[in-house]
């Protein structure tokens, strides 16, 4: 049985602003699948969906077998979730959040211990903290802690490493790995595109639609054409320069490079475009060749 | 169950965790009944009075038609006898009896002085003074135009008395009001803003993502607030009956369910509200635009509604804090029991009753 199924799903909100249009994809049991893209690209409009908190406008939705509209009650029973948006009680401490939520569940910390202990070790020191005084890293796991108290089948998280810093973030992928091993399915989105190679499959998505969904390393595997990365000293001006240059196929900015492939790919052009750019005055030109990544892949897909 | 106790307790947190809140829920009914403690004066028309003459002579009639005439009051019926005129007042449907002896013509003229007795519902001690003000004046008006020519005058002695609240208190007025109006406004603002912020916070989306019943979620919030809006009631009658010797005539049990039914329909307002709106600051204008202004003006402590034109009047009907305002008085001031005040406790009930299943039935179990 799948885990996660959506078939054409739609929503639309109000002024007619199509959120989620026609998405389909599955999720199978055990997997840990990442929902990857920009803000507004309808991410949390796809988790509230399959939390039940949304009915969709068209197409149907099911989580573990259960219909996301008919079957609402059962799979709130059953699914954990961590919204987007920091959702604990500010002014409850530590273990009070948890006991909170676990009675929520009808289950107790003690009777899911070993499911939270490794992340829970590290936020016990601060068990009489209200949780509105801790750090983000450490208000995450807490979150985290109460989203899997009740060991859920499968585990929503909207965006959880949005505003955590870099290590507690690569803790957090960490954790979510070792939870894998514990045979819960794992639902995960993200706009950070280095985030994607974590995840087993990924969807990529961009206003409401999804533009392409495999592996990481298939996606990043049928990006059809060789990437270089190319710099000067003048960078915007470098932008325009290849924009206008005939035998540039795309060009994009992309951190302290330009990523650039071109529409026939020989030694030749490469030569030729070099030399044109140094007689337009760049210097210290940096060319060089680049394997794409997962955001390549998503700029190429968007155009 | 379990689940239950966990949320109930959870409020009380929060409740007991925020200064801003306590302060709110016992801050105000203190400041209110302090604040509201000084004079406020009405004008008074058409009140409904009644003329009780046992003389039935010239003198009598005379005085008589001069009050007919007056557009302070209206007289609803001639003569009644003395437990009449009681029942008259409890049921609050005449606000001053006007009282001719025996022999009022007789004493006048051969003693050269009579008396008129004048009985005033002072349970509204502004209302009472100012009417017996005028009839005075007209029967001191009329006690000139009675002299025949080149005899000497006349003396008639009018005794007043202020049934309900002789001392005229202000009190008595007031703290009916400032009770509606913190119970009702304490509930609305508390249950909406609770409410509202676990939407705020985003731990809305987690309650409702969770085997508990949504509904539960409403009750075990309402819960909390109930009781704290009970100690509310508790303080303000201890603060009222020691600080301001305002007594409580009638049943205490009557007084608490009363209060009860009036705080059960302030938590469904308050429900009601944090259904259409989203962020706290809204539910808290809301709560108190929906609140504070129609209680303030249609209680009817601070203006008489008879002097009201008839749209508002009926307006009035529609508020709960109106029924629970007449509810408090007959009790508090008049000791009246369930007998006199059931029809009021009737349409409180029914209005409750009408707010808590349209509240429910509008709880969204889903964001939007």
């Amino acid at each position: 049985m799948l885990a996660v199924t959506l078939d054409k799903i739609i929503k639309v909100y109000d002024k007619g602003h199509l959120a989620v249009d026609e998405v389909s994809f599955s999720v199978k049991q055990g997997e840990l699948f990442g929902l990857i893209g920009p803000d507004g690209a309808g991410k949390t409009s796809i988790f509230r969906i399959l939390t039940t908190l949304l009915l969709p406008d068209g197409g149907k939705a099911s989580v573990m077998g259960f219909d996301v509209e008919d079957d609402f009650k059962k799979i709130r029973e059953t699914v954990g979730y961590m919204p987007g948006k920091f959702s604990l009680y500010p002014d409850l401490s530590v273990e009070e959040n948890l006991t909170f939520f676990a009675t929520l569940f009808n289950t107790t910390l003690a009777e899911n211990y070993d499911l939270i202990k490794d992340i829970y070790v590290q936020i016990e020191p601060f068990k009489d903290r209200r949780a509105g005084k801790l750090s983000g890293g450490m208000k995450q796991k807490l979150a985290l802690c109460c989203a899997l108290i009740h060991r859920p089948t499968v585990l929503f998280l909207d965006e959880p490493t949005t505003g955590v810093d870099t290590v507690s973030r690569k803790e957090f992928w960490e954790m979510l790995k070792r939870l894998k091993t514990q045979g819960i399915t794992i639902l995960v989105s993200t706009p950070y595109m280095d985030e994607a190679t974590l995840c087993e499959r990924i969807a990529l998505i961009q206003d409401g639609k999804i533009l392409s969904i495999d592996e990481p390393q298939n996606i990043i595997a049928q990006y059809p054409d060789p990437l270089y990365a190319i710099k000067s000293e003048r960078m915007s001006e470098l932008l325009k320069h290849l924009r206008k240059h005939p035998e540039i196929k795309s060009c994009f900015a992309f951190g302290e490079y330009h990523h650039i492939s071109f529409k026939k790919d020989d030694e030749a052009v490469h030569k030729s475009l070099l030399q044109s750019l140094e007689t337009k005055g760049h210097k210290q030109l940096d060319f060089k060749t680049m394997e794409p990544s997962i955001e390549d892949c998503f700029i190429r897909l968007m155009n | 169950m379990k689940q239950f106790k966990a949320f109930v307790r959870k409020e009380f947190y929060h409740v007991f965790r925020d200064p801003k809140t306590l302060l709110l829920l016992f801050g105000m009914p203190i400041a209110q009944i302090i604040l509201f403690g000084f004079a406020l004066t009405n004008e008074i028309k058409n009140s409904k009075i009644v003329i009780v003459d046992y003389a039935q002579d010239e003198a009598s009639r005379r005085i008589s038609e001069k009050i007919e005439a007056s557009a302070n009051f209206e007289v609803a019926q001639k003569l009644l006898s003395h437990r009449e005129i009681e029942e008259a007042f409890k049921s609050g449907t005449i606000k001053m009896a006007v009282v001719f002896p025996n022999k009022f013509n007789y004493h006048l003229n051969h003693e050269g002085k009579a008396q008129i007795q004048i009985i005033a519902d002072a349970s509204d001690p502004n209302t009472a003074t100012t009417l017996s003000n005028y009839a005075n004046a007209i029967i001191k008006d009329c006690q000139k135009s009675l002299v025949p020519a080149g005899q000497k005058g006349l003396n008639i002695n009018t005794e007043v008395r202020m049934i309900y609240n002789p001392e005229l208190k202000g009190v008595y007025n007031f703290v009916p009001g400032v009770m509606a109006l913190v119970l009702l406004l304490v509930g609305v603002l508390m249950t909406s803003v609770s409410i509202v912020r676990e939407k705020e916070m985003g731990t809305m989306e987690v309650l409702l993502v969770s085997p508990f019943n949504p509904l539960l979620v409403i009750v075990s919030k309402a819960i909390p607030y109930f009781f704290l809006s009970l100690i509310n009631l508790t303080i303000i009658l201890i603060l009222s009956s020691t600080l301001m010797e305002m007594p409580i005539n009638g049943s205490l049990f009557l007084l608490y369910f009363a209060s009860s039914i009036l705080i059960l329909t302030a938590l469904a307002l308050g429900l009601l509200i944090s259904n259409s709106t989203d962020s706290q600051q809204a539910a808290m204008l809301i709560s108190l635009m929906a609140m504070l202004m129609p209680t303030l003006l249609f209680t009817g402590f601070l203006f008489p509604l008879e002097n009201m034109p008839m749209p508002l009047q009926i307006v009035a009907n529609f508020l709960p804090s109106k029924w629970y305002y007449i509810i408090v008085k007959s009790v508090m001031i008049k000791g009246l029991g369930w007998a006199s005040v059931w029809k009021e406790i009737l349409i409180l009930m029914g209005m409750t009753t009408f707010l808590v299943v349209l509240s429910v039935k509008k709880f969204k179990i889903r964001l939007a």
